[in-house]
């Protein structure tokens, strides 16, 4: 599935987000956000927050929750803490996300991959530093969503971020149902798959539906 | 993306050195833990008993729980799930991380053994009993619509419980974070959807969690959101707080995985103190 942005789309703003950076923008009720894994096998930390509230945010239970399974596609309704959607999928080329994961921190890699990985970039060091624009602090940041990230979940609980499965170009969309503030961090994780050991530069396109 | 050689390099001393790492935190840790607790196979000293405590069906409970003590949250009904949220007493911006807990243990059901991890790299509390194994991570806990569309109007919810236990810590709405669920027996089957095993849950069964620094906890006794019972039936809870058993060298929870361990030795290092103590 490689849908284009259709001609008579109004496109908001169209960027590339280096690796391993921070990035974030207002997304209106009713624009369409597209984040696209350029060169496959990039992991895309990726928050939201109510544009008029930051206090309502993201929340990955309440999501799993809302649709009854475990992972991310096409349909998942993204709820904030206060049971509200967010935001819809629309369109998704590579058909699995984690939101049960979390970001990569300074501290946590300490633990999952020893003391000697701690100081290294990480997802959480992006959060903090682009949240601070917006008055927002540690206590603001939340599990997040894991675009492109493959972590499954077996029946007796084995949890594992495994190889990626996003190809060059593979994309995720998803509308605003309202306005929110969106975080993203482009994962400099290079202790596990979830970048494929190599993180690489991703797009976002901000655009309205034309008409038809 | 066309890499260079040294590049590649890199990539394949990263791969090996995570293979390393999974190998041993999936294999090593399960073997170390123990089945779960017997019903009648801990029994609390009533001289170590700090506070006795019963929480009726629908409300929430805060407390402090003290570095080394425990708190034993009991299903006296065997209807109850109870939500669970925690803050570092000296610094409330580090808290409770779902996230954290199930990936750095490769594992995201909680058994006996396991530990509670801070968004920090650090252990807030250890399961150092249990006899349900059957608790839930990922799927959050009730609010007002949930419990609306499945109930009617009227019925207690966890999300308003954790928002009135904020607010009696002087904390507020940013500070209610995503919760565990004791008592929640949910699975992920092979296509990724939840299921709920109520016969997984017993009159009785108990959890028994060690604060591994001085914490703030919110407790919330009300249904799980996937429980499918059509009737809002939550039992009373006991939780009783009390001196836990002196730590040994050994500790099953600080040794049972490398990354335990690890917890542990970040813990020491904020606490000023050996990793045993």
């Amino acid at each position: 599935m490689t849908d284009s942005i259709p001609a008579s789309a109004k496109i908001v703003l169209q960027t590339a987000i280096a690796a391993r950076v921070p990035w974030s923008a207002i997304i209106r009720k009713g624009q369409r956000l597209r984040i696209i894994d350029s060169h496959g096998q990039q992991a895309v930390d990726t928050l939201f927050y109510a544009a008029d509230d930051y206090q309502e945010r993201y929340s990955g239970q309440d999501t799993l929750r809302a649709q009854g399974s475990a992972y991310v596609s096409t349909g998942t309704a993204l709820m904030s803490s206060e049971g509200r959607v967010m935001l819809r999928v629309t369109a998704d080329s590579c058909g699995l996300h984690d939101t049960s994961a979390g970001a990569c921190s300074c501290e946590s890699n300490t633990v999952r991959f020893g003391h000697g990985t701690k100081y290294l970039h990480a997802c959480r060091e992006n959060f903090l530093i682009e949240a601070g624009k917006y008055g927002l602090t540690k206590r603001d940041i939340v599990p997040n969503l894991n675009f492109f990230m493959n972590v499954p979940i077996d029946p007796s609980g084995n949890f594992t971020v495994v190889d990626g499965v996003s190809k060059p170009g593979d994309y995720v969309e998803m509308v605003a149902e309202i306005d929110v503030l969106c975080l993203i961090s482009n994962c400099p994780q290079i202790n596990n798959p979830c970048n494929g050991f190599f993180p690489t530069p991703i797009e976002v396109v901000i655009y309205e539906a034309g008409e038809g | 993306m066309i890499l260079t050689a040294e590049q590649q390099a890199d990539v394949a001393a990263n791969r090996q050195r995570y293979d390393q790492h999974k190998a041993l935190g999936q294999q090593q840790a399960p073997k170390a833990l123990p089945p779960p607790t017997p019903r009648d196979g801990a029994p609390i000293a009533p001289a170590s008993i700090i506070h006795h405590e019963t929480v009726p069906g629908g409300w929430y409970f805060v407390t402090k729980l003290n570095r080394g003590e425990a708190l034993r949250i009991v299903n006296s009904t065997g209807r109850s799930c109870v939500s669970l949220l925690a803050w570092n007493a000296a610094d409330t911006s580090e808290r409770l991380n779902h996230a954290d807990t199930i990936k750095v243990q490769w594992a995201s059901s909680l058994r006996k053994g396991r530990v509670i991890l801070s968004d920090m790299g650090r252990a807030l509390l250890s399961i150092i009993e249990d006899s349900s194994g059957a608790h839930d991570t990922l799927a959050g806990c009730s609010n007002a619509a949930t419990n609306a569309a499945r109930y009617g109007d009227g019925f207690r919810n966890s999300r308003d419980n954790f928002l009135l236990a904020a607010g009696k810590l002087g904390l507020s709405r940013r500070d209610v974070h995503p919760c565990v669920a004791w008592f929640a027996p949910v699975s992920v089957d092979a296509d990724g959807r939840f299921e709920w095993h109520g016969e997984r849950r017993t009159a009785g069964d108990f959890v028994d969690l060690r604060a591994e620094m001085d914490l703030l906890l919110a407790l919330s006794n009300c249904p799980h959101p996937l429980d499918p019972s059509p009737a809002y039936a939550p039992g009373d809870v006991e939780l009783i707080r009390y001196q836990a058993p002196l730590i040994a060298a050994d500790d099953l929870c600080r040794s049972a995985s490398l990354e335990a361990k690890r917890a542990f030795e970040n813990n020491a290092t904020w606490l000023n103190s050996n990793v045993a103590g």
